[in-house]
């Protein structure tokens, strides 16, 4: 039986949902023309949904009989998320306008994929969350191949879909399986199952443990962590530009949230049996992040190495299992989005009579042509290879203080050694930018929308270091809901 | 001007001064004169204000003074928190003295670029003033590491032939000792509760904690001072730096490190630090004598006054470990001599690179003849490299000769012998390149210093000279400070020694 009081923690993805039905009519209704008022009218509810998610207040709230719920975790997450997705479409914009493929489906596809992280951010029980997924997952794959003549994008988003079922599969066989051995796919039954406290820990059926490894394994598939991770560099190539930027940042939010969420909620008493796999994965994705990325000469696939790198560093932090840990993940997430959508922002103003290049050799002299856009790029790159005083730096801080605080120091040691492996690539744009000749100039001007984004990442990136406090209080505010027995 | 934060405005001085710069807008010439202009006033500005530091300093107290503090990171304890004790204040005073010098230099050799090549240095002079000043573990890794991202961009952009190779290797080098710098602090912070530097100095560290911590402190520092064998960044980031960026790498950066294990190391760290010094002995004679050997061998100027930077620092290790007050004091002011010596070599060469384009030292000779004033300056400074009695370098290295000679007495026989070599190469270089015939077509219409040029070594001639002859000046201040150190440490071996007696 649904109540009216169910509805309220549910509002923000109820209003996303409506709104997105109600501009999908509009858009039927006029047709060509409406890309750009659709654009505008979807920034413009996810602006009002920020509102809603932050006037729900601090107290936990559940709907649907436990299915949802809606706490100061969901709430920091929705904000990254809706943040993120709304510069992604902003910087959309002028990039369909000039390719002609602006359709209103693609603002309402950001919308929906947008409502989908939301609901996985609020999951509340394995069914919830896939559901959430799926919704999310369906409207990626059709934003990756949404230049439909384009034979590149369309190979992405078959390949993005491919993998991508295959890991839904994963994840649901894992699903069932925690069903079959433990009766219950709610977060709290499971976590109930499995607490015995530390006098009496729970040996856990091996069935539990398969499940367990099931589930992450297609999770990680979404991250894109290390093993998982073959269809990034490919699907961010091959997509449209603004779609990658959008790929790199909100899901990678949105998903790493709820990993953080299935590890710490229903497995947060089997934390020994999860620790290894979540640090191998991490390793491993930090390596791959940085060695692989080395040789790339495309910097769309050299932004889809970066981010494998940088989730190996967000599981650091779920790895450690504790609150400074999650503190940290969402610390390092924040730093994320704003990094991320400034190196976008320059490379979707890397245009050369017109044309988008893609290449890091065409970057070459920018401090020359476009001393302020390669300036925004260096802070961006030293933020991103962790060179203090910069924001990235403080991720890293946060996640490696965790893994330290929890004894993990070999852990702590390979991923602060791999991210001096990935000092050098992001060195290395600097060094095309500010060390070798101009080639061709890119093209003036850039673009309100990308200088204004240019602008905003970059003073984030600078002025965390001096007022670090607001993000710092909140997201521990946020990380101690996950953790209430600590208090 | 009593309760003004002047070590916060020491140190962001100069930022201020680069935010400044970067409005200037206008014509390429004059937005180069007007940002050299800014650059150098602001640069002597800091350096008077840092004056005022050393006059409201109290020598004889050994604390940390000046004291500033504010809330920084929530939840941690992790402050801002600047101050200076006799041993940092000395440092603070090196790095703005020698950046007003540096960017007065800069004004004849950097041509491309300049208001971005003044804002790099702005900024560099910010960290490096700030590193120094810092009293809390976090504050000071990231001014420590923040100087690497402006020195990263003055050897790239400004740099010679092999400049990308020199930015990477130099980058890349000291980034890789930091992080594990970073892993050993963040568990000193759980071990001890604290970040502030004072509270961990007295705490005590478990011993089988404290040599893994010290190793990876070691790994840091000991890049950075360098010491043999990862000293080979060192000639390739000098040889490709603008004249500028090599006086402040070998006269402040190279500090860097040898401050690093007086602040850390001994004092945090004393027991591991007994039980490396042999091993700081060993890499420090190696440095001494096989780079003073090197430098011997090497065509070109800037190499080989790098090599002999190695070596020299190779005198601070081992004063510092010798851990007697002459050891520590002679270190110390080793390294203040070498920052003025070293960064005036560095500019002498810069002198005749201006003019020739070649660093090649069989390029030159006879150079007294035409350039009588340069001829006399050069010779003034190899001297001091040299260890003349008189000039600065004497004080440092006779100091920690004597130190170390009460400790250990093959150590000191081994390093006596790096002076006769330090003799032989620079004599050698000054033989080659001033005196002679004066043989070249080329090098006959040179011309002798400018009044610029002799403007830049004006302050460093009389620096060097003062050091020399009245070495108590900057002694005087150093010796509560001196003494503290070496007695906590003292104390903190006396209860180790005793607890392992009691274990047995």
């Amino acid at each position: 039986m649904i109540q009216t009081s169910d509805l309220v923690p549910v509002l923000p993805e109820i209003f996303i949902a409506l709104a997105g039905l109600a501009l999908l009519m509009l858009g039927v209704f006029r047709k060509e023309d409406s890309t750009k008022s659709v654009s505008v009218l979807v920034i413009l509810a996810f602006g009002a949904a920020m509102v809603l998610v932050s006037s729900l207040g601090a107290e936990r709230l559940t709907a649907f009989n436990g299915l949802f719920v809606a706490d100061r975790f969901a709430g920091f997450a929705k904000g990254l998320v809706l943040v993120a997705s709304a510069i992604a479409l902003a910087m959309s914009l002028p990039y369909l306008e000039r390719e002609k493929i602006g359709r209103f489906e693609y603002p309402v596809l950001v919308l929906f994929a947008t409502l989908g992280m939301m609901m996985m951010i609020s999951a509340n029980d394995f069914i919830a969350l896939y559901l959430g997924l799926e919704l999310q997952s369906l409207s990626l794959y059709v934003l990756a191949a949404y230049n439909r003549d384009n034979a590149k994008a369309t190979e992405a988003g078959l390949k993005y879909f491919v993998l991508g079922s295959l890991a839904s599969g994963l994840l649901l066989y894992g699903i069932s399986l925690l069903y079959g051995f433990a009766g219950t796919t709610s977060f709290e039954g499971l976590a109930n199952l499995f607490a015995g406290g530390h006098e009496h820990p729970v040996k856990p059926n091996m069935g539990v443990i398969a499940g367990l490894v099931f589930v992450l394994a297609g999770l990680s598939f979404k991250v894109s962590a290390v093993p998982f991770h073959m269809w990034a560099p490919d699907v961010y190539e091959g997509a449209p530009t603004p779609v990658t930027s959008f790929f790199a940042v909100a899901p990678k939010i949105a998903a790493l949230c709820l990993l953080t969420r299935v590890m710490t909620g229903p497995f947060a008493d089997l934390v020994e049996q999860w620790r290894q796999v979540v640090t191998f994965i991490a390793i491993g994705s930090m390596f791959v992040g940085a060695f692989a990325a080395v040789v790339q000469t495309n910097i769309k696939r050299l932004m889809a190495y970066s981010s494998i790198g940088h989730v190996g560093f967000v599981l650091v932090g779920i790895a450690a299992g504790s609150t400074l840990g999650i503190q940290g993940v969402l610390i390092y997430l924040a730093i994320y989005l704003f990094m991320n959508v400034g190196v976008f922002a320059v490379v979707l103003s890397m245009r050369q009579k017109g044309r988008l290049v893609e290449g890091i050799d065409d970057l070459a002299g920018l401090s020359k042509t476009h001393p302020m856009m390669a300036f925004v790029m260096a802070v961006l790159m030293f933020s991103m290879a962790g060179v203090p005083p910069l924001a990235g730096f403080w991720g890293k801080f946060y996640v490696f203080m965790a893994a330290v605080e929890a004894g993990q120091f070999t852990l702590a040691i390979i991923g602060l050694l791999s991210s001096v492996v990935s000092a050098y690539y992001y060195l290395r744009i600097i060094k095309v930018m500010y060390f070798d000749e101009p080639v061709e100039a890119f093209d003036k001007p850039v673009g309100a929308s990308m200088s204004l984004v240019m602008a905003v990442s970059t003073i984030v990136i600078l002025a965390f270091t001096l007022i670090p406090a607001p993000l710092v209080t909140s997201a521990k505010a946020a990380a101690q809901v996950l953790f209430p027995a600590a208090g | 001007m009593n309760d003004w934060p002047l070590l916060s405005l020491t140190t962001f001085l100069p930022l201020l001064g680069a935010l400044f710069i970067l409005t200037i807008r206008g014509e390429t010439e004059v937005v180069a004169r007007n940002a050299r202009n800014v650059a150098l006033l602001t640069s002597i500005a800091t350096f008077v204000v840092s004056l005022f530091i050393l006059a409201k300093f109290n020598g004889a107290s050994p604390d940390f003074q000046l004291k500033e503090t504010a809330l920084w990171f929530p939840g941690t304890t992790i402050a801002y928190s600047m101050g200076v004790d006799g041993i940092s204040v000395w440092f603070v005073l090196l790095s703005t003295f020698l950046c007003p010098i540096c960017i007065l230099a800069a004004f004849g050799s950097v041509e491309k670029r300049v208001k971005e090549y003044m804002v790099a240095f702005m900024i560099l002079e910010t960290m490096m003033i700030g590193m120094f000043c810092a009293l809390d573990l976090v504050l000071f890794y990231i001014f420590f590491e923040a100087v690497l991202i402006p020195m990263f961009i003055i050897i790239g952009v400004w740099g010679g032939a092999r400049r990308v190779y020199a930015a990477f290797k130099f980058f890349l080098y000291t980034l890789l000792g930091s992080v594990l710098m970073l892993v050993a602090m963040l568990a000193m912070y759980f071990d001890a509760h604290t970040t502030d530097i004072p509270s961990l100095m007295a705490h005590s560290f478990p011993f089988k904690m404290q040599l893994w911590l010290w190793l990876a402190f070691f790994a840091s520092f000991a890049v950075k001072v360098p010491m043999w064998p990862v000293h080979t960044w060192l000639p390739d980031a000098h040889v490709e730096a603008p004249t500028g960026g090599s006086v402040i790498l070998a006269g402040v950066l190279l500090k860097m490190g040898a401050y690093g294990f007086i602040r850390f190391s001994i004092p945090m760290l004393p027991d591991a630090s007994v039980y490396f010094t042999p091993l700081i002995y060993t890499l420090s004679i190696v440095a001494v004598i096989y780079t003073s050997l090197v430098a011997l061998v090497q065509e070109d100027m800037k190499k080989l006054i790098a090599y002999s930077s190695v070596a020299h620092m190779g005198y601070v290790t081992i004063g510092i470990f010798a851990m007697t007050t002459q050891g520590v004091e002679g270190a110390l002011f080793q390294m203040l001599s070498h920052g003025i010596v070293s960064g005036a070599l560095f500019l002498c060469v810069g002198v005749i690179y201006d003019r020739m384009h070649t660093r090649e030292i069989s390029r030159y000779g006879g150079l007294a003849t035409r350039m009588p004033k340069y001829a006399a300056v050069f010779m003034l400074f190899t001297m001091a490299s040299v260890g003349l009695p008189g000039t600065a370098g004497f004080v440092g290295e006779f100091l920690v000769l004597m130190g170390v000679f009460q400790v250990n007495t093959w150590v000191a026989f081994f390093a006596a012998t790096g002076l006769v070599l330090g003799a032989a190469y620079m004599l050698y270089l000054y033989r080659r390149v001033v005196f002679g015939r004066l043989t070249r077509e080329d090098l006959k219409g040179i011309l002798d210093m400018s009044p610029r040029e002799i403007a830049v070594f004006a302050p460093l001639v009389v620096m060097t000279i003062w050091m020399g002859v009245a070495p108590g000046t900057f002694l005087e201040p150093m010796h509560a400070s001196v003494s503290k150190l070496i007695q906590n440490y003292e104390l903190a071996r006396a209860a180790h020694d005793g607890l392992t007696l009691a274990a047995r």
